[in-house]
């Protein structure tokens, strides 16, 4: 290993021990869900083998267990409900009373599950409504678990019900996904990839990764600081000769010795000299390797965050991402390259001195040495405290960011609400926490230095009063002393350097975690480890029995739907019935929790995401422009494509005319949020964005729902050269703007209630009715309005 | 003096009939702000989701229909306070703890530190990996070894 490395290791494994371990004995539903279905008790914990045993027969064979983990008061304890081939059996508790159903007909089982907890309830519809014989609750970690009691439970009662026994083969499905799994295959390879294991807290060790590439050069700045460090080692051994062999001599009457003299300056000024170059290359050097690090942790990382789902960006604020991005990087790499170097030159240099006092005078040495493991116990102390000062410091920084980046964007509203002092307060308040976690942190470290500074003075002092008994016991000479004297200066100087890597670790390694929390984070869209080819697409979607859960939300439960290639979809329904999470889901930009989407027959979740991406063109209610020219912008997601074919699909687009009324035509500048184009001509070069990549499916998110009724008669034409023989699914408030679909899709609360064209569905007089006529309504009282 | 009255049928449901004698099946009682003023603003919806009633205050109802949403509610809020912090598997996350709660010990998984929001009065409310929430009512009021632990995630 490296010796850098090899410091590196020893420091780290002193600051931050071993990573605490905690032994729970936890059952998870990725246990549940890899064991064979043939052997459903071997996932059970040894205390209910028996219990189960007792329970189940040869003639009675157990077919599937829930463990339940909250009783019916909600209180958590472990219950069990047993699935046997001819009953249903359960007991609330460890030592609650067993419960028994014979399977017949009229029983079901049915389960609904509200803010994190899943509730299952055994009905009986034999004599007329139904009744409920009894509720049991789990927390949603035994959703799987009870999602497949209910399959099995259907399917047995089935065949006891119709007299003839279940079929024993079965294919196996993953219970949440619902994909076919191949045989022997136990675990779903789209489900089993929930990040359960914390990083470990060998953080720091991992920057390794990024060191890597630079090690030579990073080799080299440590021989050179060692180099240059040793050539200032020089001078004070020069000193002890320079006043025995010299000074004292001349002074005890002896003839001046000015050769041997000017040789020891001649020493001195060649010391300065060497240590003077070696520090320049090696400072050039390191500075290089430092910047270097920084610009690679910074892409990775970006590029990383890239890389993740649009789940992650809901849930963290803009501003605390850019300051671990920004700042935090820049840390880590001044760390890497400075810091790290020097403390590992600080040991060896300690080492050194050491050595070279102990030769010269070994108890003068070991006086010298005293402070050393006081200095030492006090870096220990110190070291917890700033830690964990430090990063709550980091974090507090993000707050204030977040402020900033909360406000910035959303100026207007401020300013609208005239509401300017109470942003300034908020940002003072963040400053404020700031300040005081600084304060609290100052209070320990601004003692720090100063006692060392102390303890070099005291040792200091320990030395002359030793050093000047020594001389008169006559152990000793003038000139040892003057060297000491002068030696530990320089090894106290280094004590304190080292103290200075307590905090510029601490500093680092909580920027490092942050960092890897960002790398760590697996997308919750991920790419497939062996990603199917995906050929030229027709555009069939078929969605089947979707489950999306946003939290502990459920938003979209059972649905099943299938598009035909060329087919134009209306979504239509109230706002939050979960039209754009279905199309969220359609996209790829959130997995489904349930269920499956397929292209073609192709489980989207198997290929890579870029190659369905280019597939799908999306037109927002929001068009978003970057910061570029129009041209740029149109590009986008073909930054390859010819000047005809953005004149081409601008054209189409019906944005060409406009386009060429502005000063600079497609070489003109448009802003963050598009200023100085007007929202019919933004989402014209959003609708020319989505032509130019010919996707085979495209999605209109509320395409025309922020404009005026004359510009969205503009952006229809436009948008019907673009749905023309494409899969389109169109989300539109407006149910005017869906005349052209071939079927309208109604969704309430998460689900389908309605399927049919527009002439179907007003006959049926259901939801999409109501939903028309209350529309008409209001577009005929402001008309009224108007007219009035 | 209410204007509904409330019932249990035997599916176990809650059955809402309004003075103008419209019965709805399986209503829902939701609180509107469960953390703010849980006694306040309650509302009874329809299994189609919307608001059939409106209920000022808890305590305005007569005992009958109050402990029948009571219990009702009982059923369905689920935000068990962490009295405790044991142990923690790690101080970055995701990161497993196991707490003593008001309803028994458990473990939870924090997925991530955004995961932990502020309430006033140094109150707590930590999502787990599955999206049960536990409360902690004033983190200040706990015990030293809980608050250390905590404080290395806020």
């Amino acid at each position: 290993m490296h010796p850098m490395g090899a410091a590196f290791v020893w420091w780290w494994s002193r600051i931050l021990g071993h990573p605490k371990r905690l032994n729970i004995k936890r059952f998870t539903t990725a246990h549940l869900m890899s064991s064979p279905l043939t052997s459903s008790t071997q996932h059970l914990p040894d205390s209910w083998q028996t219990e189960v045993a007792m329970r189940t027969s040869d003639g009675d064979a157990l077919l599937a267990t829930l463990e339940l983990d909250l009783d019916s008061t909600l209180r958590f304890s472990r219950g069990l409900i047993l699935l046997s081939e001819r009953s249903l059996q359960a007991r609330e508790g460890e030592d609650g009373a067993w419960q028994r159903w014979d399977l017949r007909a009229g029983l079901a089982l049915q389960h609904h599950d509200h803010a994190g907890i899943g509730t299952l309830e055994l009905m009986d519809s034999s004599s007329g409504a139904p009744v409920r014989l009894a509720t049991w609750r789990y927390t949603l970690e035994q959703n799987v678990a009870a999602l497949r009691l209910i399959e099995k439970f259907d399917k047995q009662l089935e065949g006891v019900v119709n007299g003839r026994p279940q079929e024993a083969e079965e294919v196996v499905a993953c219970p949440t996904c619902k994909a076919l799994l191949e045989p022997g295959q136990e675990e779903c390879p789209i489900c089993t990839r929930e990040l359960q294991t914390p990083p470990s807290t060998w953080t720091l060790f991992r920057l390794w990764r990024f060191a890597r590439p630079y090690r030579w050069q990073l080799l080299a700045g440590f021989l050179l600081t060692l180099a240059s460090t040793g050539a200032t080692l020089i001078p004070p051994y020069l000193t002890m000769p320079l006043m025995d062999e010299v000074l004292i001599p001349f002074q005890n009457g002896k003839p001046m010795n000015w050769s041997l003299a000017g040789m020891y300056m001649a020493g001195l000024l060649g010391a300065a000299a060497v240590a003077w170059v070696l520090g320049w290359i090696r400072t050039y050097i390191l500075a290089r390797v430092s910047e270097r690090i920084g610009r690679d942790l910074r892409t990775t990382t970006y590029r990383h965050l890239m890389g993740l789902s649009l789940e992650y960006f809901g849930g963290k604020r803009t501003g605390d991402l850019i300051a671990r991005i920004g700042n935090e990087t820049d840390r880590i790499n001044i760390f890497l390259s400075l810091d790290l170097l020097n403390f590992a030159t600080d040991v060896l240099m300690i080492t050194m001195t050491a050595v070279i006092l102990f030769s010269i005078n070994p108890w003068l040495a070991l006086v010298t040495l005293l402070p050393l493991p006081i200095i030492g116990w006090m870096i220990h102390f110190v070291r917890e405290k700033l830690r964990t000062g430090f990063e709550r410091i980091d974090r507090v920084w993000a707050e204030v960011t977040n402020v900033l980046a909360d406000t910035i964007p959303g100026i207007r509203v401020v300013k609208a609400f005239a509401q300017e002092k109470r942003e300034a307060d908020r940002f003072l308040e963040a400053n404020q926490r700031n300040l005081a976690m600084n304060d609290r942190l100052n209070k320990t470290w601004s003692v720090f230095t100063p006692t060392v500074t102390l303890l070099t003075e005291i040792g200091l002092l320990v030395v002359w009063v030793f050093g000047i008994w020594q001389i008169a016991q006559g152990d000793s000479t003038v000139g040892v002393l003057t060297a000491f004297l002068a030696y530990i200066g320089r090894f106290y100087t280094r004590l304190d350097s080292m103290s200075r890597i307590v905090s510029a670790t601490q500093r680092a390694a909580s920027s490092t975690k942050r960092i890897f929390d960002i790398l760590d984070h697996i997308s919750s869209v991920p790419e497939p480890a062996r990603p199917r080819p995906l050929p030229q697409v027709t555009g069939q979607i078929s969605l089947r029995d979707v489950g999306f859960r946003y939290g502990n939300r459920s938003v979209i439960r059972n649905l099943d739907l299938d598009i035909q290639p060329g087919e134009m979809i209306g979504l239509v329904g109230h706002s939050g019935s979960g039209k754009s999470t279905l199309v969220n889901l359609i996209c790829r930009f959130y997995d489904v929790t349930q269920g499956s989407v397929k292209i073609d027959g192709v489980d989207i979740r198997s290929v890579a995401i870029a190659d369905y991406r280019r597939n799908v063109g999306l037109v927002l209610q929001e068009p978003f422009l970057f910061f570029g020219t129009i041209a740029e912008n149109i590009a986008y997601g073909k930054p390859d494509a010819t000047r005809e074919e953005i004149v081409a699909a601008a054209r189409a687009a019906h944005a060409h005319e406009f386009i060429l009324r502005l000063p600079q035509g497609y070489d003109s500048l448009v802003g963050e949020r598009g200023q100085g184009l007007s929202g019919g001509e933004r989402q014209r070069i959003s609708i020319a964005r989505a032509l130019l990549i010919n996707p085979r499916i495209l999605i209109l998110d509320e395409a025309t729902s922020a404009v005026d009724t004359e510009t969205e008669k503009e952006i229809q034409k436009a948008l019907d050269n673009l749905v023309l023989g494409r899969t389109t699914i169109a989300i539109a408030h407006r149910l005017s703007t869906l005349r052209k679909a071939d079927r309208l899709v109604v969704m309430d609360r998460g689900e389908i209630v309605e399927i049919g064209n527009h002439d179907a569905l007003m006959a049926r007089e259901g939801h999409y009715y109501r939903l028309y006529q209350a529309q008409q309504r209001t577009h005929a009282e402001l008309a009224d309005g108007d007219a009035a | 003096m209410s204007t509904f009255s409330l019932t249990r049928n035997p599916a176990g449901r809650l059955v809402c009939t309004l003075a103008d004698g419209t019965v709805h099946a399986n209503t829902t009682p939701v609180r509107a702000f469960p953390l703010a003023a849980p006694d306040e603003g309650l509302a009874l919806m329809s299994q189609e989701g919307h608001e059939i009633a409106w209920i000022a205050r808890l305590s305005d109802l007569d005992a009958a229909n109050r402990a029948m949403i009571e219990e009702e509610l009982a059923g369905r809020e689920f935000m068990p306070e962490i009295q405790r912090i044991t142990d923690v598997s790690s101080f970055a996350t995701p990161s497993t703890w196991s707490v003593q709660t008001s309803r028994g010990p458990t473990a939870l998984v924090l997925k991530g530190e955004e995961d932990i929001r502020r309430l006033p009065d140094n109150g707590l409310l930590i999502a787990d990996r599955h999206g049960v929430l536990y409360l902690i009512p004033d983190r200040k009021a706990m015990d030293r070894h809980s608050r250390k632990i905590l404080e290395r995630f806020l």
